[in-house]
């Protein structure tokens, strides 16, 4: 039973780069955040394939989340926060503060563990982040909303009651409108933070059709404590660990015979 | 829903049906370049015989993923168990057609007694058809048809027997028939050894839909052939 | 052969018009985990409460049915309710510790229960923790406010509480759904130890849990029970299609 500070040796690490037929959706290098005094990210080199479900996984504790976060720069929004290293989207290091954040947001979407959606109507939940971003036209409004309502596949159960509270719909489809309003405005990048613990398995099921389904048009990447779910929708998995990546490879590869024993005892359920 | 996980599973059967399919060429030519003394076409069932067994790996990488990564639980989960376990009767009905076209190639015995050839054609020609009809059985998971198949083999002990009998009825009468007729007797027990096998995969189908394991028809052993 | 605990016969439970359960009889059993699962709103979690007679404090609820436990309908009247969730206690999704120290929340039913006697109570609190697999992370900081543990110690130091008590049954509602696989580890395997002394009904909306710690599962689906077994049967040959779509995640 390892998976235990004592007995994991942290200097031991098998991260699988990209090859280089595998298109790059964004990458970091030596990435470390500080909260004060304490590294909750240990230098973490990653890098994400486009178009592939990405998950993150680890122990409460493993800064996964808080890597997750940094990608968008959401650790921007705590003070106390510092990020070092580089955020590599597009050839530029986004990491930069000369970088403008609400475009690199526009482009990296973020949906969060509870559904949050505004207490306004299906169509306005949508509608509200295009016109904040300068989407005029009720006609090309309509038509955003109802692509990404499509793409996140909830327009058949709510193209009838478009104008009803969003609150009135039940926890999965809440958060599949919270997937629909990330994608209107069009990221490549989608970011999902335990999109589904909140929910019970039948809509967490339609949450993960939806990602296998959004894969084909935007990389995704998500943080998840349930394994079972990493090992069913994701292509690649990364292995976090007190602030380290211990392992980063195929999800086959991981769920059948991972390189790393932290890794075999974490997914196997395995731990002290 | 789970569209993804779905499709992985009738890949999986679509390949396995595949894997039978060769299987079932490979007991057909082996046979048939028993009976014409055909070298050229033995040597060819053996040298497929590495694209069967890597057939065999491959179903067998995926049913172990599809485990890891999907939980299947019930149905599911005996579909990808059957597979496994059938494919591995599969494989092992490969390695006798390789075992039959080995004894093709080491054949030394001149005198050939047509009536005994014929009657190895006859039980080939027969575990061939049941080859495919247990793999249709396996496809449409049809109970009725996996037990039908399964006694089938009787008929093929039946024969494999009396192959045996006439075959050491010949040896006594004529010592130069030795090698060629211990040649019989060895590709007959093959060929009855497939047959076997196509009952092992029967109870996988009745295993498939009642998730219970049971034997079908008592068994044939070389042992008891000549009881 | 494990001993009947509780059973339930024919309960019938209305919000109002609305019937949430229709009909459920089934049996638990000493030394066994019994798992109830099924979509949200299939009415296990109401079931669940309505064992220890938890829906009572819902205003507009109506109950059928009887529900047996040591030789009585719980729903008689002259029922001492207290009594009843002593016999039958219950932990709750969210850990709930009071904002009071480790040993306290433990001890905290004792001495309502009038017992003053320090070092019994001190034994009783370390025994509890124990059995709830807690005892060595706490051991050194029994005076330290339970709020400041992790959410999984919480909720064992919830379970402590419960069993200090001397519950006759253990009724968990999706126990471990709000922490991490680690934490959630932890109370799988205390649960099994504890089916050595209790009889536990579970609800969880994890499948891969019901399947790996219960010894019985139930099916729940709108307000019926579709199907209870053996967890080995319901979960490699389950009877009812309903129940094989639900556990194999084909929802709809």
């Amino acid at each position: 039973m390892a998976v235990n500070p004592e007995e994991t040796d942290l200097n031991k690490k098998h991260i699988v780069t990209l090859n280089e037929k595998e298109p790059l959706a964004i990458s970091t290098k030596d990435l470390h955040v500080y909260y004060g005094k304490f590294e909750a990210i240990k230098g973490v080199s990653l890098e994400f394939e486009k178009n592939k479900i990405t998950s993150l996984i680890g122990p409460s504790g493993s800064a996964k989340s808080t890597y997750l976060r940094s990608l968008n720069r959401m650790n921007d929004e705590i003070s106390s926060a510092k990020v070092t290293g580089e955020i590599l989207y597009k050839n530029v290091n986004i990491n930069d503060p000369e970088v403008d954040v609400y475009t690199t947001r526009k482009q990296i979407g973020m949906v969060f563990q509870s559904p949050n959606p505004f207490s306004k109507s299906i169509y306005e939940n949508i509608a509200f982040g295009l016109k904040r971003h300068g989407v005029k036209g009720k006609e090309t409004l309509d038509k955003a909303v109802e692509t990404s309502l499509k793409q996140a596949a909830l327009w058949d159960q709510v193209k009838d009651k478009l104008n009803q509270s969003a609150l009135a719909l039940s926890g999965g489809q809440q958060q599949r409108l919270c997937i629909a309003r990330a994608i209107a405005l069009k990221p490549e990048i989608l970011l999902l933070d335990e999109p589904a613990s909140a929910l019970d398995p039948i809509s967490t099921s339609q949450v993960e059709e939806t990602l296998i389904e959004l894969k084909e048009n935007y990389t995704i990447i998500i943080v998840t404590h349930n394994m079972q779910q990493a090992s069913r929708i994701s292509d690649r998995t990364a292995f976090f660990y007190l602030g380290h990546v211990l392992e980063y490879d195929e999800t086959r590869k991981i769920f059948t015979n991972p390189t790393i024993q932290a890794t075999e005892d974490y997914v196997s359920g395995h731990y002290g | 829903m789970r569209r993804a996980y779905e499709e992985e599973l009738n890949r999986l059967h679509a390949s396995f049906f595949r894997m039978g399919r060769a299987v079932n060429e490979a007991i057909h030519q082996s046979v048939k370049a028993f009976v014409n003394h055909d070298k050229e076409l033995a040597k060819k069932v053996i040298e497929q015989d590495k694209e069967i067994n890597e057939m065999e790996h491959e179903l067998e990488q995926a049913c172990i993923e599809l485990i890891a990564l999907q939980q299947p639980v019930t149905t599911d989960l005996r579909k990808i168990i059957t597979v496994m376990k059938a494919s591995a009767d599969l494989e092992r009905m490969g390695d006798h057609a390789v075992s039959i076209s080995k004894s093709t190639i080491r054949v030394k015995g001149s005198k050939r007694i047509y009536e005994i050839e014929a009657m190895i054609s006859e039980a080939g020609d027969r575990v061939e058809k049941m080859v495919q009809e247990v793999l249709d059985a396996f496809v449409d998971s049809d109970d009725e048809k996996a037990i039908r198949v399964a006694n089938e083999d009787l008929e093929i002990d039946e024969l494999t027997r009396d192959i045996h009998r006439i075959s050491i009825e010949e040896m006594k009468k004529d010592p130069d028939i030795v090698l060629g007729a211990t040649d019989y007797m060895l590709a007959s027990t093959y060929v009855e050894r497939i047959g076997d096998y196509v009952t092992n995969i029967s109870e996988w189908i009745l295993y498939l839909n009642s998730g219970k394991i049971q034997e079908l028809n008592t068994h044939h052993n070389i042992d008891d052939l000549n009881n | 052969m494990n001993e009947q605990i509780v059973s339930t016969e024919n309960v019938h439970l209305y919000y109002g018009d609305f019937e949430a359960l229709k009909g459920i009889s089934m049996e638990f059993y000493d030394n066994q985990i019994t798992a109830l699962i099924g979509p949200s709103g299939c009415g296990k979690s109401t079931y669940l409460r309505l064992i220890n007679r938890m829906n009572d404090l819902i205003p507009g609820v109506k109950i059928t049915g009887k529900v047996n436990y040591d030789g009585k309908n719980v729903y008689d009247e002259g029922t001492d309710t207290v009594e009843l969730r002593k016999k039958i206690g219950m932990v709750f999704q969210q850990p709930n510790p009071f904002p009071f120290s480790i040993y306290e929340n433990v001890a905290y039913g004792l001495k309502i229960a009038g017992m003053k006697d320090k070092n019994k109570i001190d034994e009783i609190v370390e025994r509890s923790l124990r059995k709830a697999a807690i005892w060595n992370e706490v051991k050194d900081k029994l005076d330290e406010n339970a709020l400041a543990l992790s959410g999984g110690q919480q909720q064992r130091v919830c379970i402590a509480r419960v069993l200090a008590i001397e519950p006759d049954v253990i009724l968990l509602d999706e126990p471990t759904s709000a922490l991490d696989p680690i934490s959630s580890g932890k109370i799988e395997r205390m649960l099994e130890e504890l089916k050595k002394e209790y009889t536990i009904i579970i609800v969880t909306h994890n499948m891969q849990q019901a399947s790996r710690i219960s010894d019985r599962t139930a099916f729940f689906l709108d307000g019926n029970l579709i199907e209870v077994d053996d967890t080995r049967k319901i979960f490699t040959n389950p009877e009812k299609k309903e129940t094989e779509d639900y556990i194999s995640g084909r929802f709809g």
